[in-house]
């Protein structure tokens, strides 16, 4: 998959505005728009998209939209979840699917995936909703490419809360899945 | 009348000036007819000041378990400490029910106390009890939540919890970055608290072995959640798991002999049973939705569980060496039903309970499975990890009080309740122990 974007980095470079990254919407096929369908992109690569330019400019030229998707992509490490929700969001997915292709094209690479929760619902049962969320990320790595001994999965349930207290805000930032390497 | 020996320790303070900085519980509902019983204080006939007022620990025993209420100490006609200067119609005026008094003594020859105690019911003009307790300063605690348990009984007819003790997890949530968890023991109400174990990954499930001498609890500090054996005395602990992904929920047989847990080793959270002598591990429930949540049946055959397999949370119980497929549904009214123990009866099962899918409440109830009646015992709505006091009179349970996890206690009639005394940080998950004496 990295071989293939430095292929197109060879053969033209289209330089790319923000705008274009943030005027896009998601596709449902998630392999197509990672391919390099100009056309998509996440709500939460997009998101990300503000401190795309500066490591863009850093770099030694100019690089394809493929890959300000693919450095914006690895720069998001946790995901959000809906309340009782263990699917991680459509939107997600093109993000994951660059994570999942770096570990596929970095075999000694090593993440680990930490799944959380809201304090709603008992601790225990939390626990198991982490392992759930985490789990449905660590499937779709896998099936986009990476390897099963790559990735360690652990829940930490309503253990490790992002954000203390009982607002709707606390709770959205708790219910989720960080990656971090290990 | 027994005369009991505590064992003490070598080195006692024998003139500790410590003020009576009595904790009082905070009791937030009681009832409507409350016993009216007036407890005088114990004389103490040795020098200096005694560090504990046993009148007050039996005071504040019986109150906070609402049933009581005990008469103010500037009403009180006369203040004898023993029977000879009780005269029944001193308390017949003030209505009183019960009377109980004392007298605390230094212990000829020795470093102990001795706390001699009397109980009278006042309308039948009859002494009910009396006893000589004999300890250190330190356990005056003690004899008086041994007197309370005498009282208790002899009035209600059931066998007080007073000397019991909870353990409970705390989180401090020092900096962003630290958090402190402790695994905490203390009296049932919440004094005398000691830090069984501290660690900055979480602590979850402290669960008493049946002997009171062992506490199996989760820790995360491989950074996995594993589950842990602890003598209580000792400290001595071993790792009692260490299979793939979620080790958690221990809970052990009511013979001691076995362990029940949760492990996700199989893909999904299941419930197992580990015996704690040979360590084999047999697997009870085998289901790709989450089962979690174990407890015993009273007669230690069948597991309680929480399953999701008919699309929420919702009880199942499944006997021992029966087909993992062979559960009985026992919970039916709720969006969801977690978290449940069967009382002392075998009959009413404490759950958490949220109502409806619109309202995410969690609330603590109680359903006897036999008639279908429910109470719902709290009405606040972050309401977890309901434990029996063993005598079933009583069940505590982790809220929420102005944004911070607090332990709350409730009678299983829903009629009384109080609060612990709060300590620094979010404290959750109480176990309350079984009879330890």
């Amino acid at each position: 998959m990295v071989k293939q974007s430095k292929q197109i980095l060879k053969t033209g470079l289209i330089v790319i505005s923000l705008f274009a990254l943030v005027a896009c919407s998601s596709t449902s096929d998630t392999d197509e728009s990672a391919m390099g369908n100009e056309g998509s992109g996440s709500s939460s690569s997009a998101s990300n998209g503000s401190s795309a330019r500066t490591s863009a400019g850093s770099g030694s030229g100019q690089l394809s939209q493929e890959e300000i998707r693919a450095q914006n992509a690895m720069r998001q490490t946790v995901f959000y979840f809906d309340f009782d929700v263990a699917e991680f969001k459509p939107a997600d997915r093109e993000t994951l699917t660059f994570h999942a292709r770096d570990l596929a094209a970095n075999p000694s690479k090593r993440l680990r995936l930490e799944g959380h929760a809201d304090e709603r619902g008992t601790r225990e049962y939390n626990l198991a909703l982490g392992e759930r969320r985490a789990n449905g990320i660590l499937n779709y790595l896998i099936v986009n490419g990476a390897s099963r001994s790559q990735i360690e999965v652990v829940s930490y349930g309503e253990e490790r809360p992002a954000q203390t207290g009982q607002s709707a805000n606390a709770y959205s930032r708790n219910r989720r899945v960080e990656i971090s390497s290990r | 009348m027994k005369i009991r020996a505590v064992l003490v320790s070598a080195f006692i303070c024998l003139l500790p000036y410590v003020a009576n900085a009595e904790l009082s519980i905070q009791i937030t509902q009681g009832v409507d007819n409350p016993i009216p019983i007036a407890i005088v204080p114990f004389s103490w006939e040795g020098s200096g000041v005694l560090s504990e007022d046993v009148a007050q620990i039996v005071m504040n025993d019986l109150e906070q378990v609402g049933e009581f209420r005990s008469l103010s100490r500037s009403n009180m006609l006369s203040m004898p400490s023993e029977e000879r200067d009780v005269y029944y119609r001193d308390w017949d005026i003030l209505a009183q029910d019960y009377l109980l008094v004392g007298k605390i003594n230094r212990a000829p020859g020795s470093q102990l106390v001795q706390v001699q105690y009397e109980f009278f019911d006042i309308n039948r003009e009859l002494k009910l009890a009396g006893e000589v307790l004999t300890g250190s300063v330190a356990q005056l605690r003690d004899i008086g939540h041994e007197i309370s348990n005498v009282v208790f009984e002899h009035v209600t007819g059931t066998r007080g919890a007073f000397t019991t003790q909870i353990l409970y997890v705390v989180a401090d949530y020092v900096s962003p970055e630290l958090t402190n968890f402790r695994l905490e023991k203390s009296d049932y109400d919440g004094q005398r608290a000691q830090v069984l174990l501290e660690s900055p990954e979480p602590i979850m499930s402290p669960s008493w072995s049946p002997t009171g001498l062992d506490v199996a609890y989760v820790s995360f500090e491989t950074d996995f959640p594993r589950i842990y054996i602890q003598n209580i005395a000792t400290g001595q602990r071993r790792q009692i798991t260490n299979y793939p992904n979620i080790n958690s929920s221990p809970e052990w047989s009511p013979d001691g002999t076995k362990l029940a847990m949760v492990l996700s080793k199989g893909g999904s959270p299941d419930i197992y049973v580990q015996d704690l002598n040979t360590n084999e591990l047999i697997q009870i429930t085998d289901h790709p939705l989450i089962d979690t949540e174990p407890s015993w049946t009273v007669d230690g055959r069948s597991i309680v569980f929480m399953s999701e397999r008919s699309g929420q949370p919702q009880i199942y119980q499944i006997e021992l060496g029966a087909q993992s497929y062979e559960v009985e549904r026992l919970t039916f009214g709720c969006f969801q039903c977690l978290n449940a123990t069967f009382l002392p009866d075998g009959v009413n099962l404490v759950h958490v309970r949220r109502e409806t899918r619109q309202s995410p409440n969690y609330q603590i109830a109680v359903i006897n499975i036999e008639t279908d009646r429910l109470i719902t015992l709290t009405e606040t709505s972050l309401d977890e990890s309901p434990s029996v006091a063993p005598n079933g009179s009583m069940i505590m349970y982790a809220t929420k009080f102005n944004g911070r996890g607090v332990l709350d206690a409730v009678s299983i009639d829903g009629r009384v309740k109080f609060r612990l005394p709060s300590t620094q940080g979010d404290v959750r998950e109480p176990s309350w122990s079984p009879f330890l004496n």
